[in-house]
């Protein structure tokens, strides 16, 4: 027995001695800047200024702030548009792909090729897709006679387009959901084709629920992507046309890199990471009523 | 288990079973089949073209003249194939200074992910202790927070520590291990058989000869999984870059192409053949080594089944 927990012990210290890169980073990069950021939130720091305490004042001028609000719209209407459009848009791909159609292997090739392409260069290419004029979405709809919008231009079409671009680099998802869809044991298909159920009682009642945990792990992860996702907006747009693509996470940008308040900064990026866990929880809660689990 | 893996004799008849009543005939089913098929086929083809128009779209406005690049309405294909767009466009800024910075910078950011990511990631996977399962939950949760909440906080770290306009904040975050990148890699060590380790164990093997020796050998896979996304990660990074770099000749290749288009407002062929010189390198790699990006994906995606 003793030799038992002195290996456990050994072993202990192993762990430990292992982890450090990890726990150095942690304290000095990620856990340690999250507790000083909540600290901070609370002050009054203009960049080459001392901070001092405010209390929740920052807090009472966030919520007065009508920019914070227009801010939190175009966070909800870009996040929540880029997440449900992706993830649908990717499950039927994938549904499609899974009919074990000829050149599978392509098809998903070419979905997948975008989203790996991230980064600036891809954003100077989508500002010239979306261009009003030269664009090739104003291109292609003029071919079939539509008088394309003003996209990035137009305060009513700028997150749309946006949305369009992030559904473009996010067909990563595909594959996940082919990996799903191959998972689900031909058995149940089977079953359910001799219960009489045809293909869309198939679809409904065995590829949906067998699917729905891995759909929902993808809108949470859809969700926490999208909600916090700013610097392509920054380089594309910078919150532009009259603040139309203003989002949180570049609200957060603006008050620390271009008007140096530090503490105002950090409150807006609190209220951001409450967004998300708010809509993380929300998810969570309402997964109740739809996930399936195999095993609970 | 797909049908047509089983031996011929033993495959259950797809046609309709006498003792169920049936909706439908065989043959109705096979239409409703066929229909499908070319349905999918339809949306796989539109889809797909809807994908890999813009990078065509890319290319050809690469070669584009000026007059026709601010043609309206504009035209796919150009009439005549401007080549020097793509000297014009490298040489219009110090691109190959640029280049040399991404490099330098992606390079050590890679090594450090790899280096630093791979001991956490076997503690967290074969090395019992106490705290671990705290610890993991951490470091999960740490994954969830935005990177907005902790902009501020290493901004002030950095200017401290004197490393404002230099590469240090770019490149030193690398060496402490990525959230991300230990789950992946810990994901992958968990499916390596137990036994392996144990009988290695009872030779007498220490814990860092058994990852030296059966680890990481076994593990290329996912190493090599994680260095490619870390390059995809690093060699696209606007953010940090634009916020620590200070001094042109410092920049980075995405904060090149930004100076590049505040110059060149309207000149889209030329920058569409900047795009292309960034995006063809790794349009290639991924090309040659798409499986590994596909094991990337499955091992954190898959993680809700």
């Amino acid at each position: 027995m003793t030799a038992y927990t002195l290996r456990g012990r050994r072993e202990a210290r192993r762990f430990h001695l292992f982890t450090t890169p990890w726990m150095i980073g942690f304290v000095l990069f990620s856990g340690g800047p999250i507790v000083a950021s909540l600290v901070i939130s609370f002050t009054n720091w203009e960049l080459l200024a001392s901070p001092h305490w405010v209390g929740l004042q920052n807090y009472r001028q966030l919520w007065h702030d009508p920019d914070f609000w227009l801010a939190v719209k175009n966070t909800v209407y870009f996040g929540a548009g880029s997440a449900l459009f992706g993830v649908a848009f990717n499950f039927v791909l994938a549904l499609m792909l899974n009919l074990k159609v000829h050149g599978q292997a392509i098809f998903r090739t070419i979905i997948y090729l975008p989203s790996v392409l991230t980064g600036i260069a891809t954003a100077l290419l989508w500002i010239n897709i979306l261009h009003p004029d030269y664009g090739l979405i104003n291109y292609v709809l003029g071919l079939v006679g539509i008088q394309g919008p003003g996209w990035l231009v137009d305060e009513h079409w700028a997150i749309p387009g946006l949305i369009i671009m992030s559904v473009w680099s996010a067909g990563n998802a595909v594959i996940i959901f082919l990996a799903g869809l191959q998972g689900v044991p031909q058995s149940l298909y089977e079953a359910a084709e001799i219960d009489g159920a045809g293909w869309w009682g198939r679809f409904r009642h065995v590829t949906v629920p067998m699917m729905s945990p891995i759909i929902f792990f993808n809108m949470i992860v859809g969700f926490i992507g999208s909600l916090q996702a700013f610097t392509l907006v920054l380089f594309m747009t910078d919150g532009g046309p009259n603040n139309a693509t203003l989002v949180l996470g570049l609200y957060v940008y603006r008050y620390a890199f271009q008007y140096f308040e530090l503490g105002y900064a950090s409150t807006i990026a609190w209220a951001l990471f409450s967004l998300i866990i708010a809509f993380t929880a929300a998810q969570f809660w309402l997964a109740r009523r739809w996930v399936h689990y195999e095993f609970k | 288990m797909a049908l047509d893996t089983l031996p011929k004799g033993t495959r259950p008849r797809p046609k309709a079973a006498s003792h169920v009543p049936r909706t439908l005939t065989a043959e109705q089913a096979a239409r409703i089949r066929r229909i499908q098929r070319f349905g999918a086929y339809f949306i796989l083809v539109l889809c797909s073209a809807a994908f890999i128009l813009p990078l065509l779209w890319m290319f050809t406005t690469s070669l584009k003249g000026q007059a026709s690049v601010l043609e309206f309405p504009p035209r796919f294909i150009p009439d005549e194939f401007h080549w020097n767009n793509y000297p014009d466009a490298w040489t219009a800024m110090p691109f190959t200074r640029f280049l040399f910075n991404s490099i330098l910078v992606t390079a050590l950011s890679v090594l450090g992910t790899v280096v630093s990511c791979i001991l956490p990631a076997y503690a967290f996977a074969r090395l019992r202790a106490r705290s671990r399962g705290v610890m993991f939950a951490a470091m999960l949760a740490t994954m969830m927070v935005p990177a907005q909440v902790t902009l501020v906080p290493k901004f002030l770290l950095f200017s401290k520590l004197g490393m404002v306009d230099s590469y240090w904040p770019l490149v030193l975050p690398n060496f402490f291990g990525s959230a991300l990148f230990i789950f992946l890699l810990r994901q992958f060590f968990t499916t390596i058989p137990e036994e392996l380790v144990d009988s290695a164990r009872v030779d007498g093997a220490g814990e860092l000869r058994i990852l030296w020796r059966i680890m990481i050998p076994l593990s290329m896979p996912a190493i090599a999984t994680v260095m490619l996304m870390s390059f995809i990660h690093n060699w696209g990074e606007y953010l940090d870059p634009l916020i620590y770099l200070r001094t042109t000749d410092k920049y980075t290749l995405p904060l090149g192409i930004a100076l590049f288009r505040g110059e060149h407002d309207d000149q889209y062929n030329l920058m569409m053949a900047v795009s292309m010189m960034v995006l063809t390198p790794i349009i290639a790699v991924f090309l040659a080594a798409q499986k590994y990006f596909i094991r990337g994906i499955t091992l954190t995606g898959i993680a809700g089944r």
